[in-house]
């Protein structure tokens, strides 16, 4: 099979999708609109780029937990405290995780498979349609964000969400870092590393710490940019989407699963 | 025809003004636990990344479901003509505008963030479904607070009937719009059932009406008035029927997921070894909700004992609190699954194993404070407008014609 990236063209629908939105919202109100706009803040961000991953499952070690600790670091999760008499089991359920690793192993041939698990950034985004004041959003360049000053914590998102990415803020939070503002009550997730990105760096943090520690599993880049690695590396060999039936399509994918 | 004479609830008694003082300090209670809870952040509840919406959100649900469907007697007295039932329509209304109020504060005081209200009031996006749905209640009060004004004040009359269909049509779209909730969620393997928003209207006649007799027997207890045996033998018959369907569309609902094969593993859960959620799918939803309820409201031993449908219509709530507590709760619980033909060994998330859930004690407070604010407000408003009929005697033969 030639096609081995299961994207759906689905420029056709969002127009007319998007179109019939906007007329309807400018008759009705106006003002009311002016504000949904404003809450994705898509300055000088373009739509000409789409960031994603490829993430090789083969490359992904067993007990290997580097990239979850550098996310943690670069936003600010380990600053996190535990809150003081609480059960390690309802701290497990309650602390915020960006990105987890899971091990699977498949039900007829007993193959063991690790990979890491966050935000797909996906192009038609389940969390991002069921917000009721649009504070989730997603960016032009495919970020999937929460704007945390008008989130109000009704974790609708976290309903949505098919990979169960999200993390809702249960205590409060003392110190955090300036790139990752964070507050009890609002729910987040991972953005992709959008402080880098916005700096004009090119990687994310897990990616750097895969590939200190040698196993070179994660590919980040612009999947819209033909000859950026990521887009060749999809190009050339099979990848997937995690629950492709839902036609999310997607920002990160996964090969050797 | 002897004319209906609407009288305030007028009682000095020390059952009225006891009975307020308890719901006050009820309330009071659950105002407490809901600032522990925003204080400290919702650590101190059961709830976590993995069960996202607990105890409260069931509580809001029922409060919010049986809110529309306590509309019914009013729908059915002035927009279907019953007149057995036109005496109760007011009640009706302002007993459905209370029960809409109670869920709505247990909804908003379990929000992260209950301070950013003026922010989910000024800005939406008009493709979620909540969005609308908080249009759809703000619509609720206004239209059923008019339904209300139409009811009581001879110089609308005329406009009776037209808001009665308006608020007929809008109750409908309310519960659709609850029922829709869950109905967007693609993922989560107990909600993908076109079934589910039909199931929410039959489900919320029921708890609806459950609502209604209770607190109409009470609040004619508290005023030493008089109800008639035809009636509340009216109402008991309805009740029966809502009854009878809400278990109908359950069963009506697994036997579809039933034959979904991807959506075995849910039903299993469900309706084998989900543990507690099993047992309360049984013995609360069916037996108590359904089965207990329907013997006692058809059983020819309790023909006329009202404290029969009381107690009847006290477990109708009872079962449809599990019910919905089973839909919100068991059908996060579940594991969904993202990886199908594999099985997950390790995650740090919780993957592919069911959800741990003990509600604590303060958001069963803040639930518990939901039903007490929905009493009082039709308490004061029985006491402060025109409501409730002087009496429900039953009316001479042949006047209901
Ligand atoms: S993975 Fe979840 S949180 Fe991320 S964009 Fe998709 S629906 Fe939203
Ligand atoms: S929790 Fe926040 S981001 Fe999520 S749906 Fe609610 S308002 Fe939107």
């Amino acid at each position: 099979m030639s096609h081995n990236n299961d994207q759906p063209d689905l420029r056709r629908r969002d127009f007319i999708g998007k179109t019939v939105l906007a007329a309807g919202a400018a008759s009705i109100a106006p003002g009311v609109m002016l504000t949904v706009a404003n809450a994705g803040s898509d300055a000088g961000v373009s739509s000409k780029v789409r960031w994603g991953m490829l993430i090789d499952a083969n490359k992904c070690a067993d007990g290997c937990s580097a990239c979850v600790a550098a996310c943690n670091q670069e936003n600010g999760i380990d600053l996190i405290e535990r809150p003081a008499g609480q059960s390690d089991a309802m701290w497990d359920a309650q602390r915020p995780q960006w990105i987890h690793k899971v091990k699977l192993k498949d039900n007829l041939t007993g193959e063991i498979t690790n990979l890491p698990m966050m935000c797909q950034h996906c192009e038609h985004p389940p969390c991002v349609d069921v917000c009721p004041t649009g504070a989730s959003f997603k960016r032009a360049d495919g970020l999937v964000m929460v704007d945390r000053h008008t989130c109000i914590g009704c974790r609708y998102c976290m309903m949505a969400c098919p990979y169960k990415a999200r993390s809702f803020i249960h205590q409060d939070v003392a110190a955090q870092r300036t790139g990752t503002p964070r507050g009890k009550g609002c729910v987040e997730s991972c953005n992709l590393c959008v402080q880098r990105l916005d700096a004009g760096d090119q990687t994310t943090a897990c990616q750097d710490a895969c590939n200190r520690e040698g196993y070179q599993a994660i590919l980040f880049g612009d999947l819209k940019n033909p000859d950026s690695e990521i887009a060749r590396a999809l190009k050339a060999h099979n990848s997937r989407q995690i629950r492709a039936d839902l036609e999310l399509n997607t920002g990160v994918r996964y090969s050797n699963i | 025809m002897k004319k209906m004479q609407y009288r305030e609830l007028y009682c000095s008694s020390p059952r009225y003004w006891g009975g307020l003082a308890f719901l006050a300090f009820i309330i009071l209670v659950g105002m407490g636990a809901a600032f522990f809870m925003e204080h400290n952040g919702h650590f101190v509840t059961g709830m976590s990344n993995q069960i996202v919406w607990g105890l409260p959100h069931v509580f809001a649900i029922f409060l919010i479901v049986a809110a529309s469907g306590a509309l019914n007697v009013a729908s059915i007295g002035s927009v279907f003509g019953g007149p057995m039932y036109k005496p109760l329509g007011r009640f009706s209304g302002l007993l459905s505008i209370g029960l809409l109020a109670g869920g709505l504060v247990v909804l908003l005081l379990d929000l992260g963030r209950p301070d950013r209200l003026i922010v989910a009031m000024t800005t939406y996006n008009f493709k979620s479904i909540f969005a609308w749905n908080i249009i759809l209640y703000t619509g609720f009060f206004t239209i059923v607070g008019l339904y209300l004004w139409a009811m009581m004040d001879r110089k609308f009359a005329q406009f009776k009937r037209p808001i009665g269909f308006a608020a007929f049509f809008w109750r409908l779209a309310l519960t659709t719009g609850t029922g829709s909730i869950f109905g967007f969620l693609v993922a989560r393997e107990a909600y993908d059932a076109a079934i589910m928003a039909p199931m929410f209207i039959i489900m919320s006649f029921s708890y609806g009406l459950a609502f209604f007799i209770i607190t109409l027997m009470s609040a004619y207890w508290w005023a030493d008035r008089t109800i008639g045996e035809l009636r509340l033998a009216k109402l008991k018959n309805l009740l029966g029927v809502f009854v009878g369907a809400v278990l109908y569309f359950a069963l009506v609902y697994h036997l579809t997921n039933l034959y979904i094969t991807q959506h075995h593993g849910v039903e299993r859960f469900i309706l084998l070894d989900g543990g507690i959620y099993t047992s309360m799918f049984w013995i609360g939803q069916v037996v108590i909700g359904g089965v207990i309820p329907l013997f006692l409201l058809y059983s020819p031993a309790f023909g006329h004992s009202r404290l029969a449908l009381a107690v009847a219509s006290l477990m109708v709530l009872l079962g449809g609190f599990f019910q919905v507590y089973v839909i919100v709760i068991g059908g996060q619980a579940f594991p969904m699954n993202l990886f199908p033909g594999k099985q997950v060994l390790e995650s740090s998330f919780f993957d592919g194993v069911v959800a741990a859930y003990t509600p604590s004690l303060a958001e069963a407070l803040l639930g518990i404070a939901g039903v007490a604010v929905a009493m009082t407000l039709v308490a004061i408003g029985a006491r402060m407008l025109r409501v409730l009929p002087e009496s429900l005697e039953d009316p001479e033969e042949g006047e209901c014609v």
